[in-house]
């Protein structure tokens, strides 16, 4: 299963990054081999509409779900059309730490958007 | 002459300066000035001048509406979008409204000609007479919505001066789009700022604004006496005139609080705001 985090660095040792639509990296992961993939999120210089970019990134990764540590309503709206799972990092400090927990299934899962988005 | 009345910083003081300008003027000039609120995110200048508003129009961009029969989720038009406004999410075409800027490139390079365009309202631009014979016009940003730009576009288009007529637009804060709208086309910029380091770092962002947009610049220190040295330091080395000085003082803010002018709390403002559109005259047409 190919998943998404948001992550500081390129590397599955990262720290996690908290934002989706201006986090520094989406970490594109297959759960089954661990094998990681950098990308620099696109959403990071956007002037507007950083998350809607970002989802529609991780859409054509094909990726069933993301982790982050918050998601706005319009990149959580953009995640829900697009049939991905959107999953909160909680207390994790690592990418490698957060992908065990959701192997475990304890990470949240949100239903929500969890912000209420930036104007400006 | 057109003036714009700005500050970088909210709550300096633009509109107390903007009315009371406006105001003096019309109590010389046979032909009173128009005045533009462009601050149509937050609006108050009606507070002073008190308009009768005698007409006004409703202000939309027209934004895509995509035909789900006919998409085949190709992708053309997330891709030509400038502004994220629009997602191809799998099989779902998502339009993001409130981030739409209404160039209509989705609609005229989508090749299944599965987009329409519908009008979407973002507010209401207004004029009429105010006090003293003011031509007063202002835009209205609905609640909610985000882009303050195309209003203050329309509202410039629209409340068009008479010949001879002068002009004063009470800007936005910041130094963001919507200032650049409302700025541009000026003759003259007046920056209403107060000697504080928050007062003082607006302003720098103010003026490298004005300098882009090739606009001459004069500074009015409102609250002068209050806060450190940092603004008359700053202007003396950019070589930026200060134009005029307001006193942090009591009764007028007490004054202002009532929604008077300063030249409703001082009479002798109205002399002083005279001369100053007087030198602002013969800086811009230097």
């Amino acid at each position: 299963m190919k998943i998404i985090l948001t992550t500081t660095s390129p590397n599955l040792d990262s720290e996690i990054d908290p934002r989706f639509g201006r986090g520094a990296y989406l970490l594109l992961v297959d759960t089954d081999t661990l094998q990681a993939e950098a990308h620099p999120n696109p959403g990071v210089t956007a002037s507007g509409g950083a998350g809607i970019q970002a989802a529609q990134f991780v859409t054509d990764q094909k990726a069933e779900a993301v982790i982050s540590g918050d998601f706005g309503p319009n990149a959580f709206n953009a995640l829900q059309a697009a049939g991905i799972a959107t999953y909160l990092y909680a207390d994790c400090r690592t990418a490698r730490q957060a992908i065990e927990l959701f192997q475990a299934g304890q990470l949240q899962r949100v239903g929500a958007p969890t912000q209420s988005g930036h104007h400006g | 002459m057109r003036i714009a009345v700005a500050s970088g910083k909210g709550g300096t003081g633009k509109t107390t300066v903007a009315t009371s300008l406006a105001l003096s003027l019309a109590a010389e000039k046979s032909l009173p000035p128009l005045f533009l609120d462009c601050d149509v995110e937050a609006p108050n200048a009606h507070l002073f001048l008190h308009p009768e508003f005698e007409e006004q129009r409703e202000v939309g961009l027209l934004v895509p509406t995509v035909d789900e029969a006919r998409c085949t989720h190709c992708g053309k038009c997330a891709e030509v979008c400038q502004y994220h406004a629009i997602a191809v999410l799998g099989k779902k075409t998502l339009v993001f409204p409130q981030l739409c800027h209404g160039c209509g490139s989705c609609t005229a390079l989508c090749p299944e000609k599965a987009i329409s365009e519908t009008p979407s309202r973002m507010g209401v631009i207004e004029r009429g007479t105010a006090a003293a014979g003011i031509s007063f016009a202002r835009g209205v940003l609905d609640v909610g919505e985000p882009m303050a730009v195309p209003i203050i576009r329309e509202l410039k288009a629209w409340a068009r001066s008479e010949p001879g007529q002068h002009v004063i637009v009470d800007v936005p804060p910041g130094t963001s789009c919507p200032v650049v709208a409302a700025i541009r086309g000026a003759d003259y910029l007046l920056l209403v700022t107060e000697p504080t380091p928050f007062g003082l770092h607006d302003l720098r962002l103010a003026v490298k604004v004005a300098r882009e947009l090739n606009i001459p610049v004069g500074v009015i220190i409102n609250r002068d006496g209050s806060g450190d040295a940092g603004v008359d330091e700053f202007c003396a080395a950019e070589d930026l005139p200060i134009l005029m000085r307001v006193p942090f003082e009591r009764t007028i803010a007490e004054g202002v609080a009532r929604g008077q002018t300063l030249t409703e709390i001082h009479p002798e403002y109205a002399e002083r705001f005279r001369q100053l559109f007087a030198d602002i005259v013969g800086r811009a047409s230097q």
